[in-house]
């Protein structure tokens, strides 16, 4: 199929995915849940990647500044904006799509071959709107929490790996976290995470949910969800960044 | 009522439906035979909305289906119920929980009323007290059983079921047979049971049809099967040596 005729399908999609809900007080307990399952359940792993992330940024910039001109709170500040615009946000971003778009494809993918979703729909439930809003809503809502803490993290992490191995003093690394801080690359990287978290979700539900065949299909799928949200993660990242940096 | 005109379906080269027409009558037990592969669940796919068919329509109460709205798809949709050949459980909910869905998200119900149905369906089905498993803790029939218990819990209209009985014992597949010739007699339902087995043909079969090479082969009551000497049916029906001798020793 062309790629202009699967757009086309995921727009429909999107579309029948904000119907109206059938029943607020199901999606809402739903939307609880997948907090749980694509939240919370995500935090461990954001926790340690965001922690080493932070570390090895940290060394890299100590050991690549071997000008005694650069003052060394560089470090600090170089660790800061580079974890909060970019590898925060977008690195972090697609270690979920990989974590929770496969799993949202599979689990969506299984439900097509098994025929739960004929079921659903029999029933007169709008199975898109079921199945793939309340997970958006989770994502976009819970993502940037993440994302926050991943920030704190990376930093946390850069402030150990620079201390302990003596690159940089605790007043250097803080003064550099410091300078000149702008809340707005803040908001930056918080409204690139909500629109990354919508393509995990909204990709990995779409290529679950136009699954054909069986198990091995919804490998298939799952895998695909994942290469698909990254690239479109990548993409729109680049045209975000341009959008809002320039 | 629900019938079926000069309905056409085909995948690719594969023609499954061949100007298929019937009627199903309300307040009795419909049963479609045939092989395996002849378009048995395509066609109930097709009733149901869940194919779109090629050409041909079909009719709820002489409504056509493929012209309805989404709103008035949905209504119909709401008085349907269907056991799927795979049972097609929803695996992160227990067994109560799939009974009670549909009653969750369509009626106003309190959390005791859909309990109490519930409980009713399970016991209906033979399940009393299973009500916290989950579908992977089911055995295949106890799974047939626990999505014929949700099919019911909304009393529809029309109840479609796909093979209601393959893989249960004897005993078993009789109570399934009787509950499903019970419940559409006493709720007046349009009932339509695709099946293999020949016990449910004579226990409960009010109007049979016979599918063959995509095309409503034969049709008519389970007295008539019995005597009819269609040889394609004789093929179907008297294919074990045991039946052959049956049928000869009757005869
Ligand atoms: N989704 C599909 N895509 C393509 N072909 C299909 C699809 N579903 C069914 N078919 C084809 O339609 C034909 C009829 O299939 P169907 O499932 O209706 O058989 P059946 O009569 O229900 O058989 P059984 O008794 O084994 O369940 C088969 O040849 C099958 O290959
Ligand atoms: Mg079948």
């Amino acid at each position: 199929m062309s790629y202009i005729e699967s757009v086309g399908k995921y727009v429909g999609m999107i579309r029948q995915v904000f119907s109206k809900p059938e029943r607020l007080k199901v999606y809402y307990t739903r939307t609880l849940t997948e907090i749980e399952t694509i939240g919370i359940n995500s935090a461990g792993i954001v926790a340690i990647l965001s922690v080493f992330m932070g570390a090895v940024i940290s060394l890299q910039t100590a050991s690549n500044m071997d000008s005694p001109l650069l003052p060394k709170y560089t470090i600090g500040y170089i660790t800061r904006s580079s974890t909060i615009l970019e590898f925060s946000p977008t690195i972090i971003s697609l270690i979920l799509a990989g974590k929770v778009g496969s799993n949202i494809a599979s689990e969506i993918g299984t439900m097509r071959v098994t025929e739960q979703i004929d079921a659903l729909e029999i029933m007169g439930v709008n199975s898109l709107s079921f199945l793939v809003l309340p997970k958006v809503i989770a994502a976009v809502f819970f993502f940037p929490f993440l994302i926050i803490c991943s920030m704190g993290l990376s930093i946390i992490g850069g402030y150990y790996a620079v201390t302990l191995s003596e690159l940089a003093s605790h007043e250097e690394f803080v003064y550099g976290i410091r300078a000149f801080f702008k809340v707005s690359d803040i908001t930056y990287a918080l409204v690139k995470t909500c629109v990354f978290a919508f393509v995990i979700v909204t990709v990995s539900s779409y290529f679950g949910y136009f699954t054909k065949g069986g198990a091995l299909d919804v490998g298939k799928s799952s895998t695909q969800a994942v290469v698909w949200s990254s690239i479109v993660i990548l993409l729109t990242n680049f045209v975000l960044t341009q959008l809002i940096l320039m | 009522m629900i019938e079926v005109k000069n309905v056409n379906k085909s995948f690719g080269e594969n023609h499954v439906l061949h100007d298929f027409s019937a009627k199903f009558e309300e307040g009795q037990v419909n049963l479609i035979i045939g092989q395996s592969g002849q378009g048995k669940s395509v066609l109930t796919k097709c009733i149901v909305g869940l194919m779109e068919v090629d050409s041909g329509s079909v009719l709820y109460n002489g409504r056509d289906f493929s012209k309805m709205n989404r709103k008035e798809r949905k209504d119909i949709r709401k008085e349907i119920g269907m056991l799927f050949q795979g049972s097609a459980l929803f695996d992160s909910m227990s067994v109560e929980e799939n009974i009670m869905f549909p009653l969750k998200m369509f009626t106003n119900m309190s959390k005791k009323e859909m309990q109490e149905r519930a409980d009713f369906c399970l016991e209906r089905v033979n399940l009393s007290g299973r009500n916290k498993l989950l579908p992977a803790e089911l055995s295949g029939g106890m799974m047939k059983r626990v999505a014929i218990a949700r099919a019911i819990s909304m009393k529809p209209k029309y109840l479609f079921c796909d093979e209601p009985n393959s893989g249960l014992d004897p005993s078993t597949s009789i109570l399934i047979d009787n509950l499903i010739q019970e419940i559409t007699y006493e709720y007046g339902m349009t009932t339509v049971v695709i099946t293999h087995d020949m016990n449910s043909v004579i226990e409960i079969g009010d109007h049979i049809i016979f599918i063959h090479t995509g095309r409503n082969w034969w049709q008519g009551t389970k007295e008539e099967i019995i005597k009819t000497d269609n040889p394609e049916i004789i093929d179907f029906v008297y294919a074990s040596k045991f039946m052959k001798n049956l049928k000869g020793k009757l005869a």
